[in-house]
């Protein structure tokens, strides 16, 4: 691969990553409080739609964020009623969502616009524009890393930096702040945050809904800036990898920043067939490059690369001790 | 949010009352249980005070309601002299209680720091509420001796410091209160040694400490005063050096009263059980059972007395083939395997052991399955419910219930009532009959008679009895002191995962066997 | 809470969460403007209105009895199997296998033949999951969701690369010969005179050999393959020692220990016969309708069979009716598709609500419920 191939499928890797990374960052936070979230996919789901049908109809991209975010929410809300609430089962709540959001979305679309359950195209001030930061042009000049920057930093939508912004903010939340640590203490044992008299469903919210608002970006971006429109099942189950990779990241926003790079320039490989080829000299079919991150976060979860230890508290309501 | 004030100076004017808590007439049910009635009590501040009690006597829902985790039916709750309600650990806090409970309420993968933190930051940020949290659990380790590295994983840590590290949230809190409930069963006595140099030093600056323990030693060597709980209600509150071990015991158990069993000398054959060294760890690694060693003759009842946590269960999970042990276990002349595939319940019910296990309702019986569903359970393998190779024979299984039921005396005797619709006394007979039925040459059997009602008491009682004199061995471990005296032929007294020592229940008293239990007794 | 009466318990509960999904789909409905009693009534119509559309219906209600029984036997060992859809489009490579290995004298011997093939490989899809999950403590629903994905990217490979034949475009395996075609019900000869189709003037229409003409439905002999399996569940759960084993040990994994049995045991075999029952479905849909294999040949059936097992709270008979329903609710929502501008995909959302009302806010249901019942007690 030389290097403008690799520049080029560096570019496209990223673009790939950024949904999977918000949704990640989406389900961290869920997870850490102890709530399982399956029900990413669905969610994403329900916000590209949103997204997608309000910049449509109001030309607006902004109005089409504030869309997503909403649209997410709704869903979120749902799962932490279930979930929280009514001590219901996290994962079968989470499924379940992501049916409904399969479905209600082309419902929606199509009955806005008529068009197969898709969104008219977007353009304009109804998509994200790509965003050249400072300098792209004089440091291209620069060898190795001025191309680089110029043309795998700079250059996308401004939810693209959103995201990459969100990983040491999120780092921050959780590690440097009282709401972090008190949200990591719910995920591993609520009877401690319980005892210490702070309100474990009060926590276990607050995690859901930033989950939803993560989610809506995720979705938003899907439609207005990776894309140029909602179409059916169009996160294609970004929200499982996005899931996946939380498991390879342990947990982490760091790590989870490297797990859904890595599985978005898996996902700009298989773009690239005749890459793949040229660098391994054997035929790798695609499909293998498009399981990866699934079979990945297998070997993970079946501890042969470390142990993936999650939240022990997770997917189990609180009941205060009898 | 706590201020930065700190070593047990008292931090307020002095209060009005010299008393730190008084309840005055606290009574609480759960459902038909009466767990606490008109509980009178005021504990003086500055003092150790100690509640005593077996195993249900209510003092851990005293503290509760204490903690904000009960709200009680009636009655008042007085600290320093002042009435207040509680209604959340919240305002327990706030009231100046600390509770350092049973099993630990700490985030495992969190540094000490941060738990010591967790519920009584300064602000949103963390790093000025860990700095001076900081500064001021070193202060409080070097003045009362609780050193614990402020950096270290709790799940790093021993369950002693862990321990400490509870201690230390609730001085972080201001605590003026400090309620330990059994704070000494996870210990060695080294560690409970130097919890007790804690507390005292806690007092001598000041604090009230209430000490929840069932033992006698602890009480003997720590408290300035005691309260002894028995069946709900508090039956004596008295200065710990006007009193002895002795008294307290028989307090403790009180004279209940004692149902009559009849039977006959035991005529004792061979050896049925030998059992050699035998320990269980549990999953953390800990020992429970360490190296106990006794026989079982046929034709004998053997008790095994001792107080809740000590190696009894242990005991019966390793030899009933749920729990991986060491040691060497014969029965009739063959060795058990005690780890392995082989070493499973099914197994040793095949051998010829039959186990009515301490907690039916956890383990004896699936309360959602039927009482016929039930009876085959552990059995469902036994030929006798089977059609053919392939079909089980419910229809065979159904009337053997309802024979069984006949035979126990189940009620209400309908074989397709789910387990959970019975009444605690029916469920363990429903337990026993399966259990016992089969004419087992060693019968386990753990709280007998734990949540069941007299008549059944009785009834489950020359069951036992006509076992053993049907020349089968058993093995009868009870927290009842009453129910070992007079079922067993000889008594085995465990502590600590060990055995105490042995008697025979003609020739000691539940005054004694208590002191044993207590860990006094000599070996 | 007031404690449920057990028949309000087992009825009721489903009845309720059934009409609280379908007043919510009407509400959805109602808000993109169209009319849920006109899509009712087209779906009545359209699945359940002539004996064409039954053989629709219940060719999809074939498919979700055998991944609603296996989402069931996996549910009373204690385990959340969402891998129906990657055992099932596995059990379509283990059929298309056999039938394109050999051609088949019979259907007989190539049903026989065929689920064999298809319940090995369902099995064996859900193996390293059940393994993985009992010896390592992989959190199976993350593994079988994992699982699904990779089925799904193993049989494009294997449909792009392996079993296409030569010269043909799409991605699909070669058809299968025609001693592996199933008998469909307008085959059947008792079944047959519903099928027959009529002209205009009332006739029965005959083709050039003078013979009845029959209208195609794909409902076929697998629907009695799967009343079958429905029995054979039953019995299995209910009447052997295996089933009994697997009850108990996914009510209480503690309390199985003390009664001696494994868990490694039985989480393994639950999950065998749970993949292998996902997998069987294949006999219908691979074998029985499109004769070949083709991408995503289990089209969401593996996943409607949660729905189906919440609906029909995890026994054969609820299933076999849960799976009807369902099976009117896939052929209603596709005449909906063909007849309104109501989209297909108003049956996802039935399926997610069925499942979110079931499944999630069960306790919310038994809340309401019970405060109903305790309203009649005090009055």
């Amino acid at each position: 691969m030389d290097f403008a191939t690799f520049l080029q499928i560096s570019d496209t890797a990223l673009r790939f990553a950024t949904p999977l990374l918000l949704a990640c960052l989406a389900g961290l936070f869920s997870e850490r409080a102890g709530i399982f979230d399956i029900g990413l996919e669905g969610k994403m789901l329900m916000a590209a739609m949103s997204a997608g049908a309000v910049a449509a109809v109001t030309g607006s991209v902004w109005l089409g964020l504030i869309a997503a975010i909403f649209g997410s929410l709704l869903f979120a809300a749902v799962h932490g009623i279930a979930s929280i609430t009514f001590r219901g089962n996290q994962l079968i709540a989470g499924v379940a969502l992501n049916f409904v959001a399969s479905g209600i979305t082309v419902l929606i679309a199509e009955s806005m616009f008529g068009q197969g359950g898709r969104t008219p195209p977007l353009e304009g001030a109804a998509r994200f524009a790509n965003i050249d930061l400072p300098f792209a042009e004089t440091l291209g000049a620069v060898p190795i890393l001025g191309p680089f920057y110029a043309e795998v930093i700079s250059g996308h939508t401004i939810l693209v930096y959103v995201a990459l912004a969100l990983v040491p903010i999120s780092w921050w939340v959780l590690y440097r702040t009282r709401f972090g640590l008190r949200l990591r203490a719910v995920g591993e044992n609520p009877a401690s945050v319980d005892t210490a008299g702070v309100s474990v469903v009060r926590l276990r919210f607050s995690a859901v809904i930033i989950a939803g608002v993560l989610c809506g970006l995720a979705g938003a971006y899907m439609s207005t800036g990776l894309q140029a429109g909602f179409g059916r099942e169009m996160t294609a189950g970004r929200g499982y990898i996005a899931l996946a990779a939380l498991i390879f990241a342990k947990w982490r926003p760091w790590q989870a920043l490297w797990a859904t790079l890595l599985f978005g320039f898996l996902q700009a490989l298989a773009l690239r067939p005749d890459v793949v080829e040229s660098m391994t000299r054997v035929a790798i079919p695609v499909p293998f490059l498009d399981a990866l991150p699934y079979i990945l976060t297998v070997i993970v979860l079946a501890g042969f690369v470390g142990k993936a230890i999650p939240p022990r508290a997770g997917g189990e309501p609180y009941v205060k001790e009898r | 949010m706590p201020s930065a004030d700190l070593g047990g100076r008292q931090a307020t004017a002095a209060p009005a009352s010299p008393y730190a808590i008084e309840l005055k007439g606290i009574s609480k049910a759960f459902g038909s249980v009466q767990a606490n009635k008109d509980i009178n009590i005021a504990i003086p501040r500055g003092t150790i005070h100690g509640i005593i009690g077996e195993n249900g006597a209510g003092k851990s829902t005293l503290m509760s309601i204490l903690y904000g985790f009960y709200r009680a039916d009636s009655g008042q709750i007085l600290v320093n002299g002042a009435p207040v309600t509680i209604p959340d650990s919240q305002s327990a806090i706030r009231a100046g209680i600390g509770m350092v409970f049973q099993h630990f309420k700490l985030v495992q993968n969190f540094t000490v720091l941060e738990n010591v933190i967790l519920g009584a930051e300064d602000g949103p940020m963390l790093n000025s509420s860990l700095a001076k949290a900081r500064k001021i659990l070193g202060d409080l380790s070097r003045e009362y001796e609780l050193d614990v590295d402020p950096d270290a994983l709790i799940e790093d840590l021993s369950v002693g410091h862990q321990q400490r590290v509870e201690i230390l949230k609730a001085l972080y809190r201001q605590a003026e209160i400090l309620i330990l409930d059994e704070p000494t069963g996870v210990l060695t006595p080294d560690e409970a040694d130097h919890l007790f140099r804690i507390l005292r030093g806690l007092r001598d600056q000041g604090k009230t400490i209430v000490l929840i323990t069932h033992k006698l030693r602890e009480i003997m060597e720590t408290t300035d005063n005691v309260s002894v709980m028995r069946r709900g209600t508090m039956v004596a509150t008295v200065k710990t050096a006007e009193t002895s071990p002795e008294s307290l015991a028989e307090l403790m158990v009180g004279r209940k009263v004692l149902l009559e069993v009849v039977k006959n000398p035991a005529k004792v054959g061979d050896i049925i059980l030998s059992v050699k060294d035998l320990a269980v760890n549990d999953e953390h690694g800990v020992t429970r059972l360490k190296g106990v060693s006794f026989d079982i003759r046929a034709g004998e009842i053997l008790g095994i007395a001792g107080v809740a946590g000590n190696g009894q269960s242990e005991l019966l999970e390793a030899l009933g083939g749920i729990a991986a042990a060491s040691g060497v276990v014969v029965l009739n002349g063959a060795e058990l395997p005690l780890t392995g595939p082989r070493a499973n319940g099914k197994a040793r019910r095949d051998a010829g052991i039959a186990h009515v296990p301490e907690d039916r309702q956890s383990l004896g019986l699936i309360m959602d399955f039927t009482a016929w569903e039930n009876v085959g359970f552990g059995y469902h393998d036994d030929p006798r419910y089977q059609k053919n190779a392939w079909l089980m024979d419910n229809d065979a299984l159904r009337a053997d219930t309802a024979a069984k039921m006949a035979t126990y005396d189940v009620r209400p005797p309908i074989p397709a009532l789910p387990a959970k619709s019975f009444s605690g006394g029916n469920q363990q007979k429903i337990v026993v009959a399966r259990e016992m039925d089969r004419n087992p040459d060693l019968l386990l059997i753990g709280q007998p008679t734990r949540g069941v009602d007299i008549g059944a008491i009785e009834f489950i009682h020359k069951q036992i009895i006509a076992l053993r004199d049907s020349g089968k061995a058993v093995l009868l471990v009870s927290v009842e002191l009453d129910e070992i005296m007079s079922l067993s032929d000889r008594v085995l007294v465990m502590f600590d995962g060990q055995i105490m020592g042995e008697r025979l229940p003609a020739q000691t008293n539940e005054r004694e066997l208590g002191m044993m239990m207590a860990g006094m007794g000599a070996k | 809470m007031t404690k449920l009466p057990t028949w309000a318990d087992v009825g009721l509960v489903p009845l309720i969460s059934l009409t609280l999904a379908a007043l919510v789909s009407a509400g959805v409905l109602l808000a993109i403007g169209q009319s849920p009693m006109q899509a009712l009534t087209v779906m009545v119509n359209g699945a359940l209105g002539s004996s064409y559309a039954w053989g629709y219906t219940l060719y999809y209600a074939t498919s979700f009895i055998f991944t609603g029984l296996a989402v069931t036997v996996a549910f009373h060992a204690g385990l959340f199997n969402i891998g129906g859809e990657g055992q099932a489009q596995l059990g379509g490579l283990g059929v298309a296998l056999v039938c394109l290995a050999l051609p088949w004298p019979h259907w007989t011997i190539a049903l026989v033949a065929a689920m064999f093939g298809a319940a090995l490989f369902g099995a064996a899809w859900a193996a390293i999951p059940a393994y993985l999950q009992a010896k390592r403590g992989s959190h199976i629903v993350i593994t079988t969701i994992m699982f699904n994905y990779i089925a799904a990217a193993l049989l494009i490979y294997l449909l792009v690369n392996v079993l296409r034949p030569d010269g043909q475009m799409d991605p699909a395996s070669a058809n299968f010969p025609s001693g592996a075609h199933l008998p469909q019900f307008q085959e059947i000869p008792i079944l047959q005179g519903l099928f027959q189709r009529f002209g205009a003037d009332g006739l029965p229409r005959l083709n050039a050999e003078g013979l009845p003409m029959y209208q195609q439905v794909p409902a076929n002999v697998t629907f009695f393959i799967a009343i079958l399996a429905c029995v054979l569940v039953w019995v299995m759960l209910w009447h052997t020692r295996l089933g009994y084993a697997i009850r108990a040990f996914g009510k209480s994994e503690k309390a199985a220990v003390y009664a001696g049995i494994s868990p490694l045991r039985i989480i393994m075999i639950a999950m065998l016969i749970s993949g292998a029952l996902a997998g069987l479905m294949a006999i219908n849909n691979v074998m029985g309708q499109a004769e070949r294999l083709v991408q995503n040949s289990a089209s969401g059936a593996g996943f409607i069979g949660i729905a189906v097992a919440l609906m029909g709270r995890n026994h054969p008979l609820g299933i076999f009716l849960a799976a009807v329903l369902f099976g009117f609710l896939f052929q209603g929502g596709a005449a909906l598709g063909l007849e309104t501008d109501i989209p297909i995909e108003l049956r996802t959302v039935v399926q997610g609500l069925v499942i979110l009302f079931t499944g999630a806010l069960d306790q919310m249901v038994r809340m309401l419920l019970g405060m109903f019942f305790a309203k009649k007690g005090a009055t």
